[in-house]
C-alpha cells in the first residue's frame, strides 16, 4: 500500500509501463476493439453509449486543432494511466483498488461495493462503472475470455494492462527459471495496433524498449499538474 | 379539525383554550414577559395532548406520507434489481442527487442535538421547550441521511465490507478513505444523538406513563421505556450528571461529523472540492440549514398541536437570531471559498465556476437570492417576531441549502479536468422519487414519534418554572431565573 515513486529504491524487478507514440497513432480504434474482446468488456449499445455509459477501458479521444476549414484532428488513446500516486486508491473504503508491487493499480471486482469515489477522484475519467447487468447474446458468450472475470452490475472496472497476460508471461518465465524477456508480454491493444504506436514493457529494465523510448525528448505525461506519476508515457511533437 | 368526540369520556383530557396562548404572545410582544406562569396540571395537559389525541387530519396526512415512502421504497427496489443505471448518473458523474441529499440531511441533523447541548451547557433559559423537538429532528434526519449512502452504493448486498469485521484474510477497511471515517462518524453521532434524546426523554416518559389511562395501548411500552423512573432525589442527581456529560460529549462530536462529511470532498483531488475551507464551511452551512429546520418544525408543531403556550414567540425569535448569525457566517465562508479560488486562478477551477454560472445559473442565483433575502429579512424585528414569516424563511433557507449542496456535488463532475468526458446530468425520475420519499420518511418518523413519546420537554420546562419567579421592580414585573446549582 505504499505510495512509491518509481525512482525510489524498489523491491521488485518489474514495473510495468506503456509508451504511446501519438505521432504514430492514426486513430483507427483497433486497440479499443482488441481491449473489448480481450477483457470481456461489454458492448452497451447505441442508447447507452449516447448516455455516456460505454464500458470501454481504452478509448480514442478526438480533439480538433484550429478552426474550420483549417482543421487538424488529433487522437489521444486514453486508458488507465496506472499512476504511482493514484488518487483512486486512498479513497476506496474497502481496498477494492490498491497498488500492487509491480506498480499496477489493481482492481478487485469481488471486493468493490460501488461507492464510485474512485471514479470521482480520477481526473482522466477512465474508470467505468457497471450501471446495468451485462448481457452477451446467445453465441457471443462463447467468446468470453476465461482468464478474466465477467463483472457484476454495481462494480467499478478499468484497464489492468492486461493483467492476465502479465500473469501468464511471468508464469512462463518462472517455469523456465528466468526473468521475463522484453517484448514477451504484450497487452491486447499493443498487439493489435497496426502502426505499432503502443509499446509495453518493464521500465525498471533499462535495456527494455519502453525504457529506451521513455528517454525521448518527445515524452510527456497527462495532467502532470496533479503529480500523479502516471505510467502511460505519451510521445508527441515529432514531425 | 378536532374529533374529540371520538374519545370516550373517561379517557378525555381537559380541553385547552388556545386563546390564552395568543393573549400571552400579544403580551410578550408588548414587552410583558412576566405574564407567563402555567399551572402544573395545565402544563401536563398541554404537553401530553399531542400524544393522546389524534385527529382525522393526522391519519390522512400519515397515510399520504406512508404512501410516498412506499413509492420511494418501490423505486429503490427497482434500482437494486435493475442496477444504478436507472439513475441519470453516468461516466464520469458518479455522484449526484443522492450524495447531495446525504450532505443536506446530515446538515439538517446538525442543529438539533448540537444546539440543544450548547444551550444546556450555557444554561440558556429559553432552550427548554425546543429541546425535544430539535433532538428528535437530529435523530430522524440522521436516519434519513444514513440511508442515502446505502441507496447510493452499487452493490448494496456487499455493504458490510465497509464495516471493520474480522475476517480470515485479515482484510480491514481502508482507514485512509474519507468514506470509512464518514461511516464511523455517522454511526457515533447517531448513537450518541439517540442516547441523548432518550436520556432527556426519561422523566417525561415516566410522566406520560403516570398520566396514561390504564386501558390505553401506550401504557405497556411507556412502563418499559421509563426504566422504573420514580423521580427520586438520587435519580435526578444522576440524570443531571448524565445530561451534562452527554452534552459535552455531543458538543465535541457534532462539528467533527460534518467536518468529516466535508472531507469526502476536500480529500479528493477534484477541482473546487479540494479546498481546506470545506471543513468549517460545511459545519456552518449545516448549522445554518439545521436551525432553519428547527424553526420550521417548531412553528409546525405549535400550529398543529396548539402549543402556543409552550413554544412561544420568544423562543422563535431567539432561534431566528441564531439563524441570522449563521446565515451571515455562511455567507462569509461561501464568498471566501469563491474569492480564494478566484485569487488562486487555477484554470480548471475558473472554468468550473464559469460553467456553474453558465449552465447552473438559475439554480445558483436562486440559492444566492434566497440566502441574501433571508439575511435581509431577518434583520427586521417584525419578521423575527412573526411565526408565519419565520416558517416561510425556514423552508426557503432549506431549499436554498439543498441547491447549494447540489451545486457543490454536480457541476464539478460534469465538467472536470478531461474535456473529452464533459457531460450533463439531470436527476432521473427514480432518483427524484427517492429524494422526495426521503423527505416524507423524515416527516413520517417525526409524526409517529409525536404520537408515541412526549414531544414537549415537560420536565425541563417545570425545572425552569421552579427556578424562576416573578418579581416586581417598580411598576414592571420581571421574571427572575435562579441557578440549579445554587
Amino acid at each position: 500500500m505504499t505510495l512509491k515513486s518509481f525512482n525510489d529504491k524498489h523491491d521488485n524487478d518489474y514495473h510495468w509501463a506503456m509508451v504511446i507514440d501519438l505521432d504514430c497513432c492514426d486513430g483507427c480504434g483497433a486497440c479499443t476493439i482488441a481491449c473489448q474482446a480481450e477483457n470481456n468488456v461489454p458492448t452497451v449499445g447505441e442508447e447507452r453509449a449516447y448516455d455516456k455509459r460505454t464500458m470501454s477501458w481504452l478509448r480514442i479521444e478526438r480533439y480538433f486543432e484550429g478552426e474550420w476549414p483549417n482543421l487538424r484532428v488529433v487522437f489521444l488513446p486514453m486508458l488507465c494511466q496506472q499512476c504511482d500516486k493514484a488518487p483512486c486508491e486512498p479513497v476506496c473504503p474497502v481496498f477494492a483498488t490498491y497498488h500492487n508491487p509491480e506498480g499496477l493499480n489493481v482492481m478487485v471486482y469481488n471486493r468493490c461495493i460501488g461507492t464510485r469515489f474512485c471514479g470521482n477522484n480520477c481526473p482522466f475519467g477512465v474508470r467505468k462503472f457497471n450501471w446495468f447487468k451485462n448481457r452477451w447474446e446467445e453465441p457471443l458468450e462463447q467468446q468470453l475470455n476465461p482468464d478474466i472475470s465477467v463483472r457484476e452490475k454495481g462494480v467499478m472496472e478499468k484497464c489492468t494492462f492486461c493483467m492476465q497476460r502479465i500473469r501468464r508471461g511471468k508464469d512462463h518465465a518462472k517455469d523456465e527459471g528466468r526473468e521475463v524477456r522484453d517484448g514477451e508480454i504484450i497487452p491486447a491493444c499493443a498487439q493489435t495496433c497496426p502502426t505499432k504506436a503502443i509499446t509495453f514493457g518493464n521500465i525498471r529494465d533499462s535495456k527494455s524498449k519502453v525504457a529506451e523510448l521513455a528517454k525521448s525528448k518527445r515524452r510527456h505525461h497527462l495532467l502532470e499538474e496533479h503529480g500523479l506519476e502516471t505510467h502511460v508515457i505519451y510521445l508527441k511533437g515529432g514531425e | 379539525m378536532s374529533s374529540r368526540e371520538d374519545i370516550p369520556a373517561d379517557e378525555r383530557l381537559p380541553a385547552v383554550e388556545t386563546v390564552r396562548g395568543q393573549a400571552l404572545d400579544a403580551g410578550i410582544q408588548a414587552g410583558k414577559e412576566s405574564d407567563f406562569s402555567i399551572s402544573e396540571d395545565r402544563l401536563n395537559d398541554i404537553s401530553l395532548r399531542p400524544m393522546f389525541y389524534t385527529t382525522k387530519t393526522y391519519y390522512v396526512l400519515t397515510i399520504i406520507l406512508a404512501l410516498i415512502v412506499a413509492w420511494g421504497a418501490a423505486c429503490w427496489g427497482y434500482q437494486i434489481v435493475m442496477g444504478m443505471g436507472v439513475t441519470d448518473l453516468r461516466h464520469p458523474v458518479f455522484w449526484g442527487l443522492y450524495i447531495s441529499a446525504f450532505v443536506f440531511w446530515v446538515g439538517v441533523s446538525h442543529s438539533g442535538t448540537m444546539v440543544s447541548s450548547i444551550l444546556r451547557l450555557s444554561k440558556a433559559n429559553w432552550r427548554r421547550p425546543i429541546l425535544r423537538g430539535a433532538e428528535a429532528m437530529t435523530v430522524f434526519s440522521l436516519l434519513v441521511a444514513g440511508l442515502f449512502p446505502v441507496i447510493h452504493v452499487g452493490r448494496l448486498w456487499r455493504i458490510y465490507y465497509m464495516f471493520p469485521l474480522p475476517n480470515q484474510r485479515e482484510l480491514w477497511v481502508n482507514f485512509r478513505s474519507p468514506l470509512a471515517w464518514d461511516m464511523a462518524a455517522i454511526f457515533v453521532y447517531l448513537t450518541s444523538a439517540f442516547i441523548f434524546l432518550f436520556v432527556g426523554l426519561l422523566p417525561d416518559i415516566a410522566l406520560a406513563r403516570d398520566y396514561c389511562p390504564a386501558k390505553n395501548w401506550r401504557k405497556g411500552y411507556l412502563k418499559f421505556l421509563a426504566l422504573g423512573w420514580r423521580g427520586s432525589h438520587r435519580q435526578w442527581i444522576v440524570y443531571e450528571k448524565v445530561s451534562l456529560y452527554l452534552a459535552i460529549f455531543i458538543l465535541m462530536i457534532a462539528p467533527s461529523v460534518h467536518t468529516i462529511v466535508s472531507w469526502d470532498f476536500a480529500m479528493s483531488i477534484t477541482p473546487n472540492w479540494h479546498t481546506s475551507i470545506f471543513g468549517p464551511y460545511f459545519v456552518v452551512g449545516a448549522i445554518y440549514s439545521g436551525i432553519a429546520g428547527v424553526i420550521t418544525l417548531m412553528v409546525t408543531l405549535r400550529w398543529i398541536f396548539n402549543l402556543d403556550e409552550i413554544i412561544r414567540v420568544t423562543h422563535l425569535t431567539n432561534l431566528s437570531k441564531v439563524l441570522l448569525l449563521m446565515s451571515i457566517m455562511w455567507g462569509y465562508f461561501y464568498f471566501t471559498e469563491f474569492i480564494t479560488s478566484w485569487y488562486g486562478n487555477n484554470p480548471t477551477e475558473t472554468a468550473i465556476w464559469r460553467w456553474q454560472t453558465d449552465r447552473f445559473g438559475p439554480m445558483l442565483f436562486t440559492m444566492l437570492g434566497i440566502n441574501i433575502f433571508s439575511i435581509a429579512a431577518l434583520a427586521f424585528d417584525s419578521v423575527r417576531k412573526s411565526p408565519g414569516k419565520l416558517f416561510v424563511i425556514g423552508i426557503l433557507v432549506n431549499v436554498a441549502m439543498f441547491i447549494e449542496r447540489y451545486l457543490i456535488v454536480v457541476p464539478v463532475l460534469t465538467h472536470r479536468d478531461n474535456p473529452f468526458t464533459w457531460t450533463d446530468y439531470i436527476p432521473s425520475f427514480v432518483e427524484s422519487s427517492i429524494a422526495v420519499a426521503a423527505m416524507a420518511w423524515f416527516l413520517l418518523l417525526y409524526a409517529l414519534f409525536v404520537k408515541i413519546l412526549p414531544i414537549v420537554t415537560v420536565s425541563d420546562i417545570r425545572e425552569g418554572n421552579a427556578l424562576s419567579c416573578d418579581m416586581a421592580f417598580g411598576n414592571r414585573h420581571i421574571r427572575v431565573h435562579g441557578d440549579a446549582e445554587e
